[in-house]
């Protein structure tokens, strides 16, 4: 690279910085304050520029239609922002942690197909910036004069929240409820109408971020799950509820990015690399780097356990003697089905049978352990690639194949986990969500093992379990056995010292319990059932590509778990089948489904906050666990 | 109900006792895609085949047979499909699968339908492997694939005599392998070129401005591009104010299809060679009779995916016709060297690796009046860019 090229591809890093930040900031205040993982906040980001997109196009193309379309969009956004706390979140902070993630994953679902429906499917390109249309001459490249501005408008924005934050009495109370929400309102500080305003915030920078792309990309429907990915890393690496912390981790991501480009491609030792496609990666790379080094991202600080806002959880009975008897029956009665149904209801039971094991995997963890894993797909897609593999490639037989597929998850969680285990809370989480992507774009990147983007194809069971009904089998014998044992472990003295770490690592500490080692094993356990789920799913799909070790997957599983309720035993089960069954019912009758999906997730939410099966708990048995 | 219907249903029942069973039951076909994944594309595909059905129905359906769909959203990725592709075959009874878009997906599908032995016309995915490498007995292709789209845009990249080439794709196989054809056919079509450049964003997430100016850096006087939607936008617009484009020749895959031309309007960069669907320009009668039964029904101009999705039901429709059962073998037989009409033109389906033989428009944008159009263009006749029975066996595995 020359001089000046390197200056040029740093501007360009620089510009792509603000844009990053502008969504992160919004992200990082909310995170910060309210705890709350939002997913909506991609939705938000995409609102934004096809709201800004309508109004210029309303307005006129002139300076005034355009700065003030992108204005009012992002007060509109932030408008919503503010109903959707009111109406949604409000209802839910006194429930478990986590559920409004799934109330906020229930709304990107509702608005991604609010936008098709309003926007239509085309693509829709904005106009350039009115004034800052043209380039600027620099060391003989032409710039864009919007990118200059982008890189003024970043640091401002920066500044301008740190003003807001440091010396204003609301940011004041903000940075109080930031540090300790009880004290707080302990204080006499509203936090209701706090939380407003903090979320509104957040939704508007999140408007802006948007509506300031109007320039850059066209306003299309993947941008919010595409945008929020990027905003939890940089908040992540920043530190959470850091803002100049935001800042320096999108200028980070951005500049390593610019320069993958720039450079291109690398010869070492006479193989060719090439960084331009490192760019598929790289900012969970950087996260992965900067969490396993500083476990509270560059600028963060050690998190103050949140003092229980809920209700507190109780420890977890042994399931009655009528329980036990109600779910052998559960069992015994799907395995006489074959002989009543044939034909799809197998097929999606299949499907149900293997993402409860799934669930359960991943619950093993969440509840017990106490450690949301955003990234438990990858042990799925490891087990169902391992098996594929070793099938397509090995040349073994399949039912070795499925036997020793699961191991690959073992081997990848074995890892993962120890690096993992070392963090807690969102820090785990995000770590967990860095593995499961790079091991996503090595599955996607390795042409020649993992056949790419495609995937690989023809990995069938062997013909004595071809036929639907002995794959049922198959998978129901597996995912109960595999369940059972799960279940099992919670009320070994093992799950015990599992849940004695959650609850209190220091006691538990005390009593000898290496509590890391506990946590670790509980990771590679969870990770080997994931894979046993995921070596069944690829025999009964004939293929296996990418998509099962992606983000959906990981999500599909928390959603799972929160549905059917995360401090309950059964919960997972009924969550995998209610959410597998809903999206196959869903789609198959309505346009519209994944709205559908979402305003039946809410009105869950709104009406279950335990989950379901915690809602029955507490319906039926309620009195006899009182404590 | 009164007593005339009544009767017919009386009669009709007696016909249905009498044997006349195959008179009064429908043809099932199943049809599935990723609709809420790529709508730009599949909405106006949808429409397509609508418009295709209705046409078939009203003009007396498949040999006295009423003709019909259940279609259905895949899920948007291939283990929703694959279960998709089950429950029409158990639950709805389907007779033939029709449909896919992304590669992935429709490899899946493809992979399922060989596994129950049931007959697939994919519609859209472009994937060489699709009818070659992974290519099965029951898989059936109508579009255009990545190979030769390429290979359609070379004869025009080659006349312009151009040794330092850049070349931009969206990581991913699509990309990937347009990349690698494009390599190879002008390597063996004008020996000396020089590949100066390679850039392959994530596909959806280009970082335009680095990308572009990587192009621009590396001095080239071509560039080869397989982007399209959103990725294409992003890349036009940095391009054209960066200047990337002054005074070089740049070819882009599937740059005049309308899904992806029309959102560029006063961004459409004057000059580009792209394979797209020049639609207000084609006065041949198929495509004039086509293009007016569209616009009557959906009073919306068609896009390349409506011309897919309504040549993909009359493929299907034909091979039914033509086979007289919904035996898969005789539908397998029905199809291959199945010759029919299409918009596009005359097209056969291939016995030797059951691709159709559509073609693609080759030609050049401009803008007119502030929306992008193609001009200079020519019909590119499939079977031309197509490899002969010959290598194509060769090609696959089997």
């Amino acid at each position: 690279m020359t001089a000046s090229a390197i200056l040029i591809q740093f501007l360009n890093g620089l510009s792509g910085a603000s844009s990053l930040f502008l969504v992160a900031a919004g992200l990082s205040i909310v995170f910060g304050v309210t705890r709350i993982v939002n997913f909506a906040h991609g939705s938000f980001f995409m609102l934004g520029l096809y709201v800004a997109y309508s109004l210029i196009d309303r307005f006129g193309h002139g300076a005034a239609g355009f700065w003030g379309g992108v204005a009012l969009a992002a007060v509109a956004v932030a408008l919503l922002g503010a109903l959707v706390e009111v109406l949604l979140l409000r209802r839910i902070y006194a429930a478990p942690e986590l559920l409004q993630l799934l109330a906020t994953f229930a709304l990107v679902l509702v608005i991604q197909d609010f936008t098709l429906w309003a926007w239509g499917p085309e693509d829709l390109l904005g106009p350039r910036a009115p004034g800052l249309s043209g380039a600027v001459n620099i060391a003989g490249h032409q710039f864009p004069q919007y990118d200059l501005f982008l890189i003024v408008l970043g640091p401002t924005v920066l500044l301008a929240l740190n003003f807001l934050l440091k010396r204003t009495r609301w940011g004041t109370l903000v940075r109080a409820a930031t540090e300790d929400r009880e004290m707080a309102g302990a204080l006499g500080v509203n936090q209701k109408w706090l939380f407003t305003t903090v979320f509104a915030l957040g939704a508007l920078l999140a408007g802006a971020g948007g509506a300031f792309q109007i320039p850059r990309e066209p306003a299309s429907l993947y941008l919010d799950l595409s945008v929020i990915a990027d905003a939890f890393v940089v908040v992540v690496v920043g530190g959470l509820g850091s803002i100049p912390g935001a800042f320096l981790a999108a200028l980070l991501i951005a500049e390593i990015k610019a320069f993958c480009i720039g450079i291109g491609d690398v010869t070492i030792a006479d193989s060719v690399i090439s960084l331009p496609k490192f760019t598929l990666v790289v900012e969970f790379v950087v996260m992965a780097v900067v969490l396993v080094l500083r476990p509270w991202g560059l600028l963060g600080r050690r998190l103050t356990p949140p003092r229980r806002v809920g209700a507190v959880e109780r420890p977890l009975a042994l399931p009655s003697r009528r329980a036990v008897y109600a779910l052998a029956a559960c069992g015994a009665a799907l395995a006489l089905l074959p002989t009543l149904a044939t034909g799809y209801s197998l097929i999606l039971l299949t499907d149900i049978f293997v993402f409860a094991l799934f669930a359960v995997s991943l619950h093993f963890i969440m509840g017990p352990g106490g450690m949301p894993s955003f990234g438990h797909a990858a042990y799925f897609g490891l087990g169902a690639y391992g098996a594929g593999l070793l099938l397509h490639r090995g040349g073994l037989p399949m039912e070795l194949a499925l036997l020793l597929g699961p191991l690959v998850a073992g081997v990848g969680a074995l890892a993962f986990g120890w690096f993992c285990v070392r963090l807690s809370g969102v820090y785990f989480a995000m770590l967990t969500l860095a593995f499961a992507q790079i091991t996503w774009s090595i599955a996607f990147q390795w042409d020649s093992m993992t056949g790419g983007s495609n995937g690989v194809i023809g990995v069938w069971p062997a013909p004595w379990l071809a036929s639907r009904t002995s794959y049922y089998f198959l998978a129901l014998v597996t995912s109960a056995g595999g369940i059972t044992l799960l279940w099992r472990m919670f009320y070994s003295p093992f799950g015990y010292a599992l849940r004695a770490g959650r609850d209190s690592p220091l006691r538990a500490d005390a009593i000898g319990i290496d509590v890391r080692r506990q946590q670790w094993a509980a990771f590679v356990i969870a990770g080997l059932f994931a894979g046993v789920a995921g070596a069944l799913y690829v025999f009964s799909k004939g293929s296996i590509s990418p998509d099962s070790l992606a983000v959906p997957r990981s999500i599909d599983g928390l959603v799972m778990v929160l549905l059917g309720g995360v401090q309950t035993l059964t919960g997972p089960v009924w969550g995998a089948a209610l959410f597998t069954w809903l999206q196959d019912a869903a789609a198959r009758n309505v346009e519209y489904w994944r709205a559908v999906i979402g305003l039946v997730i809410i009105a869950l939410v709104l009406a279950f906050p335990q989950g379901l099966a915690g809602f029955l708990r507490d319906r039926f048995a309620g009195e006899r666990h009182a404590p | 109900m009164n007593i005339k219907h009544g009767l017919l249903a009386l009669t009709l029942l007696a016909a249905t006792a009498a044997g006349g069973n195959a008179v009064a039951q429908p043809i099932k076909v199943g049809e599935l895609n990723s609709y809420k994944l790529f709508p730009a594309f599949l909405e106006p595909y949808k429409k397509g085949w609508q418009l295709a059905l209705e046409e078939i129905n009203a003009g007396g359906g498949i040999n006295g047979r009423k003709l019909e769909v259940v279609s259905r959203d895949d899920g948007g990725n291939p283990g929703a499909a694959v279960r998709v592709a089950e429950e029409l075959i158990a639950r709805d009874k389907v007779s033939m699968l029709m449909g896919e878009f992304a590669s992935h997906i429709g490899l899946a599908v493809s992979n399922l339908a060989k596994q129950r032995k049931m007959v697939f016309v994919a519609a859209e995915p472009l994937t060489d492997k699709l009818v070659w490498e992974d290519g099965n007995r029951y898989t059936f292709r109508l579009r255009p694939s990545t190979y030769m789209q390429v290979a359609m845009l070379v004869p025009e990249a080659v006349k312009l005599h151009k040794k330092r080439w850049a070349i931009v794709y969206p990581n991913y196989e699509y990309g990937q392998s347009a990349a690698a054809s494009f390599k190879k056919l002008m390597a063996a079509a004008q020996p000396g070129i020089e590949i100066v450049a390679e850039q392959a964003p994530p596909l959806g997430k280009i970082d335009a401005g680095a990308v572009v100016q990587a192009l621009s850096d590396a001095k080239p006087d071509a560039i080869f591009s397989s982007l399209f939607a959103a990725d294409l936008q992003k890349f036009v617009r940095e391009g054209n104010i960066r200047g990337l484009f002054k005074g070089r020749a740049v070819f882009n895959l599937l740059g005049g299809e309308p899904e992806y031309l029309e959102p560029l309007r006063d961004e459409t960069p004057e000059g580009w060679w792209v394979t797209g669907y020049p639609w207000r320009q084609i006065k041949t009668p198929e495509h004039e009779k086509f293009l007016a039964a569209y616009e009557k029904r959906w009073r919306d101009h068609p896009r390349l995916g409506s011309v897919v999705g309504y040549a993909t039901m009359y493929s299907v429709a034909n091979a039914l016709k033509k086979a007289g059962s919904t035996d898969s073998n005789a539908l397998i037989a029905a199809l291959e060297g199945l010759e029919m009409q299409t918009p596009f033109g005359p097209i056969v389906y291939r016995a030797v690796d059951h691709q159709s033989t559509m073609g693609a428009y080759v030609g050049q944008l401009a803008k007119k009046s502030g929306e992008g159009v193609m001009v200079n263009w020519h019909f590119a006749d499939g079977a031309s860019y197509l490899p002969s029975p010959a290598e194509a066996k060769l090609l696959r595995r089997q």
